[in-house]
Order: structure tokens, then sequence, then C-alpha cells
């Protein structure tokens, strides 16, 4: 494990972008990979150039399929958020309460990840937390202009992966919670994490 | 000119480039791997699935990293090995590995890695060692998309990788032939 004196060790963020973009479109080729196993039909696109071109493909392709990808991605994000949380927030006191946490993940995390906080939090105080960004980092840099409804389509499964590691970063603080994402207007979006009662 | 391009890549990396910190990365590209192992099992094949996600990146990466090192074509494969080296990897990954072993008729080189930041902190379990899984194939898939994109048609591959035990980290990268300069099909 790195020191907490060492400096953080830093890359070009487009690296992190080129990443998870091929991350979706990686799981998508696993789901499409099963369904073929046929055997001598093994991804027929393996090195094919006009397999990376363009952005994210029509997703209109069975709601099972599109589900297995949501789980995987969301299961990526979540390995991804518990293991973060540890690096993140070494020094931290512990938190006093949930309301803590999820301001916790506004600032800091989001800061971490996103380089910005979120714009806008919402609770209904009874478990229901709406995170706003009005400018999601990992949308500004997609191209997105066809229209709306559509673009919106093609960006739903890149919010599943950040997701999943808002999840796992409330799962290792002791946090159970279900963790939505949607966006209707591209490049805002919003989180809504729900935490369980507790028994 | 190793000399020039690492000044360059220097510069690029200080002044053009916006970075984050590396551990979403890194953990990021733990949780591929781990997932990719779940469905594929099969190691060599994981390794293939890395290897066309750096593929598809490449050929897409080499468009941003044209665009801010503005540099024109190499002369010969040597000087792509510099390229990629002081200018590619340093841009992007903030490392810069060795350039070794040229082959006599310089259509070959290696790349040997003294920092990974795909693999800071990782342990591959005892069967991923058994079974020759190339943790960080996804690197050869990326110099095989972004060189294609330049007319040159590589193979690369994992010689080495300290997290298998090996003492150094080496990519070997052939040149198979350079490819025809093809009209540009209009916009993406």
């Amino acid at each position: 494990m790195a020191s907490a004196q060492a400096p953080a060790k830093l890359i070009n963020e487009s690296a992190v972008e080129f990443l998870t973009t091929e991350m979706v479109e990686a799981m998508i080729r696993t789901i499409k990979d099963d369904t073929l196993r046929l055997g001598t039909d093994r991804d027929p696109t393996f090195g094919n150039p006009n397999d990376g071109a363009g952005g994210p493909k029509d997703y209109s392709e069975g709601d099972e399929a599109m589900e297995a990808v949501y789980y995987k991605l969301e299961m990526i994000g979540f390995r991804v958020g518990e293991r973060l949380i540890e690096k993140i927030s070494k020094d931290r006191m512990r938190f006093t309460d949930n309301l803590d946490v999820v301001k916790f993940v506004c600032k800091e995390v989001w800061m971490f990840l996103f380089k910005k906080q979120v714009d806008n939090l919402k609770t209904n105080h009874r478990g229901v937390y709406v995170l706003q960004d009005n400018s999601f980092r990992w949308f500004t840099r997609m191209a997105h202009d066809q229209s709306s409804a559509e673009s919106v389509k093609k960006v739903t499964p890149y919010l599943w992966f950040p997701c999943g590691i808002l999840r796992g970063i409330l799962s290792n603080l002791g946090i159970a919670s279900v963790v939505v994402a949607e966006t209707s207007s591209l490049p805002a979006c919003t989180f809504q994490i729900k935490i369980a009662k507790t028994a | 000119m190793a000399k020039q391009y690492k000044t360059l890549g220097d510069d690029i990396w200080k002044n053009k480039v916006e970075k984050i910190n590396a551990e979403l990365f890194t953990l990021t590209y733990g949780s591929i791997v781990a997932q990719l192992v779940k469905d594929y099992e099969d190691f060599s094949e994981v390794n293939k699935q890395l290897e066309k996600m750096g593929y598809n990146i490449g050929t897409r990466l080499i468009e941003d990293f044209l665009a801010r090192s503005a540099v024109g074509r190499c002369q010969d494969f040597r000087e792509t090995a510099e390229m990629v080296s002081k200018v590619g990897f340093k841009m992007f990954l903030n490392i810069t590995p060795a350039v070794t072993n040229i082959s006599a008729d310089g259509r070959e080189f290696s790349l040997v890695l003294d920092e990974n930041p795909l693999a800071e902190c990782v342990e591959l379990p005892d069967q991923a060692l058994v079974d020759e899984l190339w943790y960080s194939n996804i690197l050869c898939g990326v110099l095989r998309g972004s060189l294609e994109m330049v007319q040159m048609q590589v193979d690369a591959f994992f010689v080495t990788d300290t997290l298998r035990g090996d003492d150094i980290t080496e990519i070997r990268v052939k040149l198979v032939r350079y490819l025809e300069e093809e009209v540009p099909a209009g916009e993406d």
C-alpha cells in the first residue's frame, strides 16, 4: 500500500475516459459471446478496426442482455468503490450519520473522481438522497449531437459503473443501498441513493 | 533524437494534459480484469479480450496523441520506438519505458516498464500465474491499434512481467509491415 507521505501518482484523465468507455463496449461483447456459444463463432469482429469506431451502439437488443451488462458494469464499479473509499478516507474520522457520509460523497468523493463537487443534494430525510451534477464530467467529453432522447439512451450504460462505485463506497462504510442514475438532459445527471433501513 | 522526444513528452505532460489521480484508473482496470476472469475463466481468452479492448482504445487514442504532440511521420521504426516510449507512454500514463533490444534490421524492439500504473498494488492469484494471464495485455492492444492507424501493422506481446515473478516487465513490438496509405473515408 502506498504510504501516506508518497505523492499521489497522476495519469492523463483521458486514459481513464478511454478505459471506461471501452469497458462498456467490452461488457456488451461478453454478452454477445455468451449468446453465440457455438465454438467457431467466437468473437467474429476480433481485430476489426470498425468495431471501435463511433459511439455507443443501439441498446434495444433485449432487456435480458442489457440487464446482464448492467449487472457486470455495476459490479465492476462496486469493487472499485469498495477499495476506493479505503484510499480516500484513510485519515478521516468516523462519520456521524448517513447524511454525513452522503455529504462526504458529494464533496470529497466527487472531487476525487470528477474534479468538482455535486451541484445539488436533496434528501427526504427518510433514506433517499438525490445528487445532482449539472455537468457530469464523463459526459462533457462524449459526443452527443443527436436528438436528446437518443443521446440519453446511448449514455445510460455509462452511468451504471459510477452507480456501482457509489454503492461500493457506501457498502464499505457499512451502509447498504440501492443507487440509480438518470439523465434527461446531457450533460446533467442525477444519482439517487436509497439507503436501506437498518433492521 | 531520444532526448528531443523526452523533452517533448515531458512538456506535453506538464502543460497539455488534464491530470487525475491514478487510483481510479488502477482500481477500474483491476476490476475489469476480475470481471473478465469471471466471464471467461480461460486466461488466454482474457488475454485476448484485454488485447482487443486495447486495440479499440488505440484506434481512438492516436488522434489525441497526434493532436497534442503535433509530430510528423517517423523516419523509421527505431524512431517510432522512441516516440512511443518517450511521448506516447509519457503523455497518457506518465511513465517512460526504456527502449531495448532493437533487432539488427530495426524491425523489432522491446519496451521495458519499470513502473506500471495498471498494476500498482496488484497481486495475481496462483491460477493466473500457472495459466499465463498477462495482466496488462491491454497495453499490447493499444500499441497495435494506435500504430495501425499510422500505417504500421505490428505484433505486440508481453515477454515477461514482474507481476508473474519475472525480473522485468517487457513488451516486445515487431513490425509486420507498413500499410498502404488509404484515402480517408470521411467523417467518423
